[in-house]
């Protein structure tokens, strides 16, 4: 990893709501041309954290600052208008405007900066061509569809070749296949454009599949800050491990070497010399279904309650007396046991991850 | 029975939907045609016969009504009318545009005690506070009497019974008007379209000139109808404010009606109004349409 200068740089960022708080000491550094994903849950204060870069928000605690483009010491982005900020944001409606037909909702932003006719006819052009929407240039938003209006939102702040490209919640109002494609197009846009991209997201599964780090927060705080993988892999607590992909979350009490749990005790793997109050986490693909008898030395012994077949693999999910939640296990393949069948579940204690539970 | 098939299902469905809405509609549809759409036909009907010698129709066909509409005495009193109720209108809209957008900028419970204060005048008496505006403008009223006290002014000025006078008085009668249709426009626009010009690069005065006024021009038009059409047909403060010397539309009507008695070419005026509301109302829509684009209803929030 370089040691280069971060270009966005927030740090202990708090803001209240009277009561509620909706960011609570928030720090992160965003990289140059990086795709980052600010991944939680409704209400955890990564739209509020968005806004406020954007301007439209006022933290009431700490300091925002963005690389300038020709200068290597940082500005302070708290003290400009949003209208004077380096950054784009795209709005999670797109928020385009109803009475300006694709091309001037696109020139706005150019127009402001005061270019010649010249150069903002040549760069609309060009991001139309980019994005795809040449022949819808003279089409009022209203004449189109969700995923044409989601590329004219995006063509608008790209125009400007802004150093940070803000997205609210880029692809939740589209339906399924269009998502699909346009997780692809902004991958590639991003790629092309060479804009450092921050999306706000709830999705999971969009902010591992497009992003090259992700912040997860919950309750105004960043749980974690890390590649996909290393969230997946290496959650740093229980929250992260939960809302992070699926998988089964044991609750023990965990000692030097072993994890107690239901009245059973589990080898696993400390490095941490994690004591007391833990969490043992089982992702799916980690758990494997043998027969229930003892030779095999099965780790617990369950019923089968449910099978998936998905064509290329299935999930099996048990129920284990004294658990309170069942277990599920994936494989490739079809399912080997029914629904009822009694099954030993086991797994290596070295891919399984164990987690403080904080008091 | 036959089981329906899909297509008749659907028309039943359809057919239904028309019955009820129907069934709704019909208290409003027959008060607006016995109360509206008659007493309109009857004055086009009228405007086409000769006038009985103590008001009423003789039934003899003539288009000497329209003819005479154009004579410059007539004409004259209606340039006066539009130029009266167009400054009634730009003034209601300077005054009326400003208020709306400071009310919708209020936080919510406070909307509501100004939205009633903007209609409270609307329970008194129309008269009375026509009346009142006589004694403010009176040259011993309150307004003369301070600025001659301030010493701004050496003699009391002749407010009352001038065009002035009568602007003034249509003006106080119909902000309210103009007031609720704007703010109800401004109310409803997205307010991410503003962060959006913002977040482009535009000065909040840019984004209101480029965002928010053409936005709300639909709402901005209707209230404009709203005051010029009634400021066009008011008779009573032309009289009362104006002391009969500014002859508007308005006046003229009811003039035919009540003192010259002749109906038909009160009908013919009285013909003209309703057409330029109908032209005004049509011009609105379009308007309307063309800003949002092709008529199709524009959802802000996808």
């Amino acid at each position: 990893m370089t040691l280069e200068t971060p270009l966005l740089s927030i740090s202990g960022v708090s803001k209240a709501y009277g009561d509620v708080v909706a960011l609570d000491n928030v720090s992160l550094d965003i990289r140059q041309n990086e795709f980052f994903a600010l991944l939680g849950p409704s209400g955890c204060g990564k739209t509020t954290l968005l806004r406020s870069i954007a301007g439209f928000e006022d933290p009431d605690a700490g300091t925002i600052t963005i690389l300038g483009s020709e200068s290597t010491t940082p500005i302070n982005l708290l003290s400009l208008p949003p209208n004077k900020r380096p950054v784009n944001l795209m709005f999670q409606s797109y928020a385009l405007f109803p009475h300006m037909n694709v091309r001037k909702n696109i020139m706005y932003g150019l127009q402001r900066e005061g270019l010649s006719k010249e150069e903002i006819a040549q760069r609309v052009d060009e991001v139309l061509i980019t994005t795809g929407l040449t022949d819808k240039a003279a089409v009022r938003p209203a004449q189109l569809s969700g995923g044409q209006r989601q590329r004219v939102a995006l063509a608008r702040a790209i125009v400007k070749r802004p150093r940070l490209l803000l997205l609210d919640e880029p692809l939740s109002a589209l339906d399924r296949k269009v998502r699909a494609e346009m997780q692809i197009e902004l991958k590639r846009l991003q790629h092309e454009v060479g804009i450092t991209f921050v999306v706000v997201t709830h999705d999971q599964e969009e902010a591992m599949s497009m992003a090259d780090r992700i912040a997860v927060m919950h309750e105004g705080r960043v749980q974690q800050i890390a590649d996909p993988v290393t969230l997946y892999a290496q959650p740093a607590n229980v929250f992260v491990a939960d809302f992070i992909g699926s998988g089964s979350l044991l609750h023990g009490v965990a000692n030097q070497g072993s994890f107690s749990a239901y009245g059973s005790t589990f080898p696993c793997h400390n490095p941490d010399q994690i004591a007391g109050d833990a969490v043992l986490v089982l992702r799916p693909e980690e758990v494997r279904i043998t027969a229930a008898a003892p030779t095999d030395n099965p780790l617990m012994v369950g019923s089968i309650i449910e099978t998936h077949f998905y064509g290329g693999s299935s999930s099996t999910t048990v129920r284990v007396a004294g658990v309170d939640h069942p277990i599920v296990a994936s494989h490739p393949g079809a399912p080997q046991y029914i629904v009822g069948d009694q099954v030993g579940l086991s797994w290596n204690p070295q891919s399984a991850v164990l987690l403080q539970v904080q008091p | 029975m036959s089981i329906p098939t899909p297509t008749s299902g659907r028309g039943a469905a359809r057919r239904r939907a028309l019955i009820g809405r129907t069934v709704f509609a019909a208290p409003g549809l027959i008060y607006i045609t016995i109360f509206m759409t008659i007493p309109i036909l009857l004055v086009l009907v009228y405007s086409f016969f000769q006038r009985g010698r103590f008001g009423g129709i003789v039934w003899e066909f003539t288009l000497e009504n329209y003819v005479r509409a154009f004579e410059p005495v007539y004409l004259q009193v209606f340039s006066n009318s539009l130029v009266i109720a167009g400054t009634t209108t730009v003034l209601a809209l300077l005054i009326g545009y400003p208020t709306a957008y400071a009310i919708a900028k209020l936080p919510t419970r406070w909307r509501t005690v100004a939205l009633v204060l903007v209609v409270l005048p609307f329970w008194t008496n129309f008269l009375i506070r026509t009346y009142a505006w006589i004694i403010l403008l009176n040259s011993e009223g309150p307004i003369n009497s301070s600025l001659v006290d301030a010493g701004i002014i050496s003699a009391p000025i002749g407010f009352l019974y001038t065009p002035g006078a009568v602007i003034v008085g249509l003006v106080y009668a119909y902000l309210p008007l103009v007031i609720l249709p704007v703010y109800a426009s401004i109310e409803r626009l997205d307010r991410q379209l503003i962060e959006a010009a913002g977040n482009l690069g535009a000065s909040r005065a840019r984004a209101f000139f480029d965002v928010t006024l053409p936005l709300t021009l639909p709402g901005v038009m209707i209230g404009a109808i709203f005051v010029f059409v009634p400021s066009l047909g008011n008779f009573v403060i032309p009289e009362l404010l104006g002391g009969g010397k500014t002859v508007m539309v308005g006046n003229l009507i009811r003039d035919q009606f009540l003192e010259a008695r002749d109906w038909p070419f009160g009908a013919v005026l009285a013909l003209f109004v309703i057409t330029l509301l109908v032209v005004l109302f049509a011009l609105q829509a379009a308007i309307s349409r063309r800003i949002n684009g092709t008529g199709k209803r524009v959802s802000s929030r996808a």
